[in-house]
């Protein structure tokens, strides 16, 4: 039997919305109020979804200990509390939620193996949320 | 084809153990859920059905006839219970909130008329839920 499991985990950052590309101009025509210089943060919401057949001996798609361990190591202690236009991650990309989704998704593929990665959800605030399945179409 | 989302509470206890595991190896995959005296959650649970629009009465299906099998299947018999003794289904598999989205499913399915049941989600807490489509 196959089923899908999700982990909701919270974290807090702060980023500045600019792009060296663009004038001064059309960074502020672009990115609004995330383009003041100093910078802002969220709360970030994080939802981990994995599947797999559940096992016959434990009941489980993958033990939560071994999820919530490597998120843990692997993103909360990566990005909680952090500015992260000063992390490595978004040297080159902007720290949209929707880079921040795909560089949290490509951390989990390639070094979370327990299950089948199915996709990285993240809100932002309560009004918008991103979710990315590494390209593939949403299934859940 | 539209999708219609019922929502019900309920809260039970349970525990996890393998008797084929070693008392240690239990400790150490279940870890605090493994307490033989059990522990509760309140749990949520989300049935989503799919069908089309009847013409006439504007419904994909009638929600009080579903509301009554979700009653009747689900919350009756695990409401206030504790899982691993007083339902029939996790005398032999562990009460896992996957196993518990599985057996809602088969509980469910085949009492269900009209609509097609899409997924059954079962919250454990607010961070922690399982999806299941009914897929082997």
């Amino acid at each position: 039997m196959k089923a899908y499991l999700t982990r909701r985990y919270m974290f807090s950052a702060s980023h500045r919305l600019h792009s060296d590309a663009m004038s001064a101009q059309e960074n502020v025509a672009t990115y609004g109020k995330c383009n003041n210089p100093y910078g802002h943060g969220h709360n970030y919401a994080l939802e981990v979804t994995v599947s797999g057949p559940v096992d016959e001996r434990t009941g489980m798609v993958c033990n939560l200990a071994d999820l919530d361990g490597f998120v843990q190591r692997e993103i909360l202690e990566r990005f909680d509390h952090q500015n992260l236009n000063t992390l490595p991650e978004f040297a080159q990309a902007i720290p949209t939620t929707e880079n921040l989704c795909i560089s949290s998704y490509d951390i989990l593929q390639r070094g979370f193996h327990y299950a089948h990665l199915e996709k990285v959800r993240f809100e932002e605030t309560m009004m918008n949320s991103f979710e990315y399945a590494g390209g593939a179409e949403l299934r859940v | 084809m539209v999708y219609l989302t019922r929502k019900a509470e309920f809260s039970a206890s349970h525990y996890y153990h393998n008797p084929e595991f070693s008392a240690e190896e239990n400790r150490r995959i279940f870890g605090k859920c493994n307490n033989p005296n059990g522990h509760g959650h309140n749990y949520t649970l989300e049935v989503t059905v799919k069908g089309e629009v009847d013409p006439r009465s504007g419904f994909v299906v009638d929600l009080k006839q579903l509301k009554d099998v979700l009653n009747r299947e689900v919350l009756d018999a695990m409401d206030h219970r504790f899982l691993n003794k007083e339902v029939p289904e996790f005398l032999t598999r562990i009460p896992t909130t996957e196993n518990l989205a599985i057996a809602i499913w088969q509980r469910l399915s085949p009492k269900l008329e009209a609509a097609q049941l899409h997924r059954v989600r079962v919250y454990e807490t607010p961070d922690l839920f399982v999806d299941f489509y009914g897929e082997v």
